[in-house]
């Protein structure tokens, strides 16, 4: 019976598209990359020229697409590239030989598992720091005003997984304040947990100020005393093996600088 | 290589089928080469794990019951009626295989998410889906039912109507020629449907972390525990990675196997 060898061929088929599916299923971080062009380079004066990498923290793609434009500018004859994605993603990268020439973590536990592989050359200076902050829906309908507001019966509270880095900062405010949430959901990143408040699915979240800032008005930001306890630190290092370390070193220098400090702060993120 | 068939294959063919088998079999076997043998078992039998691979099973099982109670009507509606709005309607019906995960999610998440209407209005009911294992469930079916639908349409269209005219001549309704005669005939595609079902539904990610969230025990399925885990523990990631992919060979290769038999026997 030729049909049964059909049916077979068919399944096979089907098979190949079962694993294409599955593999892109798994793709849950993408990487986004922004490029700015340098202007005219006859007028560079003696700094660095070239092109760089930056690897930074998906926190950080606002800031730093304007910091990148900002350096160029002011540098003429410099390329600065971004590759954006969560920083144990990049790690991850730079670990398997991605061309990295900078990298900025959104927090110290990952910029230290590339200087313990000696990845980094050099200090790794703090650049900024985040507090976390309760998202809710603008205009606050369900009145919280503290953490302890979180914990009350009915409300749908959704925080990060304890293994990510706002899910340990949200364990220290818990600690901080003597009480447990017990949220409907912890999600893998404090993007998917400002998803869900954005869409009107939670109630409540614990994110990072500059999220909420980030957001605009599609959430409002309730502050809360406890989140002194948890103050992430964002580190900044040139990596080792980079194509052009003047213009890595120059480029960190910048975003620790004074007009680097202020664009940070306009978005919300705090001095280190 | 030979086919008892007859026709011969090209001799060069066998070059890209074989690198095609290596760029799949490859990666499966490196990381198998990354599993730390020594502390496997602990990893794979801690609590968290033990539920995330139960929840997978349980899930995925449910999901593949409902995509075949509501897929089995659609295949047997695609294969037998002639309509060119069947044309529009499987184009539809099929869009998951194509679509992202996350789209799907973001899709499940419009229309029964808290403010949207199927939600709301069940919302309004007392009835939460958002967060709950009914929400893994329905994104895994949303993702998965395709494959089934797919699979048995196939299988329906090959056999044509024949044997279901002369059924109704003789006098059998409707309702007798589909259960005596066109799901009987089916019965290998709706295997391999299933099976593949299954499998997509154990392998779901994107849609179920948009719509359903990741809490242990309630949404928290094998393939978000890997993501979670590969954040602070590559090994115990890849050591459940390897579980999913004995799972699904398994799964997979059951059914493979048995139609490959046939369809060397015939």
């Amino acid at each position: 019976m030729p049909t049964k060898t059909i049916a077979a061929a068919v399944t096979a088929a089907v098979v190949a598209v079962v694993l294409a599916g599955c593999s892109t299923g798994s793709a849950g971080t993408g990487t986004a990359t922004g490029t700015g062009t340098a202007k005219d380079s006859s007028s560079a004066s003696a700094g660095p020229t070239g092109t760089i990498t930056v690897f930074a923290a998906a926190s950080l793609q606002k800031t730093f697409t304007e910091l990148g434009s900002d350096y160029e500018d002011a540098h003429p004859g410099t390329t600065v590239k971004f590759s954006f994605a969560g920083s144990s993603d990049l790690v991850t990268q730079i670990q398997n030989g991605a061309p990295a020439d900078v990298f900025a973590s959104a927090d110290e536990a990952n910029m230290t598992k590339l200087t313990k592989a000696d990845l980094i050359s050099g200090s790794t200076p703090a650049f900024a720091t985040n507090v976390l902050q309760i998202a809710v829906a603008p205009g606050n309908p369900k009145k919280i005003t503290n953490l302890d507001d979180l914990t009350a019966s009915g409300l749908q509270v959704v925080t990060c997984a304890a293994p990510v880095p706002c899910g340990a900062a949200t364990e220290k405010v818990e600690q901080a304040a003597g009480l447990t949430l017990h949220p409907v959901s912890e999600e893998q990143s404090v993007t998917d947990v400002l998803g869900k408040v954005e869409s009107g699915q939670a109630d409540a979240g614990l994110v990072y100020v500059t999220d909420v800032k980030g957001a605009g008005d599609k959430v409002d930001g309730v502050s809360f005393d406890e989140s002194k306890s948890a103050v992430n630190t964002y580190p900044i290092g040139v990596v080792r093996g980079s194509s052009n370390v003047a213009l890595a070193k120059s480029f960190s220098a910048y975003v620790r600088s004074a007009e680097g400090e202020k664009v940070l702060t306009t978005a919300g993120f705090g001095a280190p | 290589m030979t086919s008892r068939s007859g026709t011969a294959a090209p001799w060069w063919l066998p070059v890209p089928a074989v690198l095609g088998g290596l760029f799949v079999v490859v990666p499966v076997l490196a990381m198998v080469g990354r599993v730390d043998w020594t502390s496997f078992v602990a990893l794979v039998t801690a609590p968290s794990s033990l539920t995330a691979l139960g929840l997978s099973l349980g899930t995925a099982a449910a999901a593949t019951g409902i995509a075949f109670v509501l897929g089995l009507p659609l295949a047997v509606v695609f294969s037998r009626v002639r309509s060119r709005w069947v044309g529009v309607a499987r184009a539809v019906v099929l869009l998951p295989l194509v679509l992202p995960p996350v789209v799907g999610g973001l899709a499940l998440l419009a229309a029964f998410g808290r403010i949207g209407p199927v939600g709301g209005f069940l919302a309004d009911h007392g009835v939460r889906i958002a967060f709950t294992t009914a929400a893994v469930v329905m994104a895994q079916t949303f993702v998965a039912m395709p494959f089934l639908v797919s699979a048995i349409e196939g299988s329906l269209r090959i056999g044509g109507d024949r044997l279901e005219r002369i059924a109704s001549t003789l006098g059998a309704g409707p309702t007798r020629v589909l259960f005596t005669v066109t799901i009987p005939r089916a019965l290998p595609g709706i295997a391999s449907g299933l099976v593949l079902c299954f499998a997509r539904a154990l392998g779901e990610f994107g849609a179920t972390l948009t719509f359903a969230g990741s809490l242990e025990g309630v949404t928290r399925t094998l393939p978000l525990e890997i993501y979670l885990q590969r954040e602070v523990d590559p090994d115990t990631a890849v050591a459940l990675a390897l579980v999913l992919v004995v799972v699904a060979v398994v799964v997979i290769g059951l059914t493979s196997i048995r139609t490959g038999a046939r369809a060397a026997w015939s």
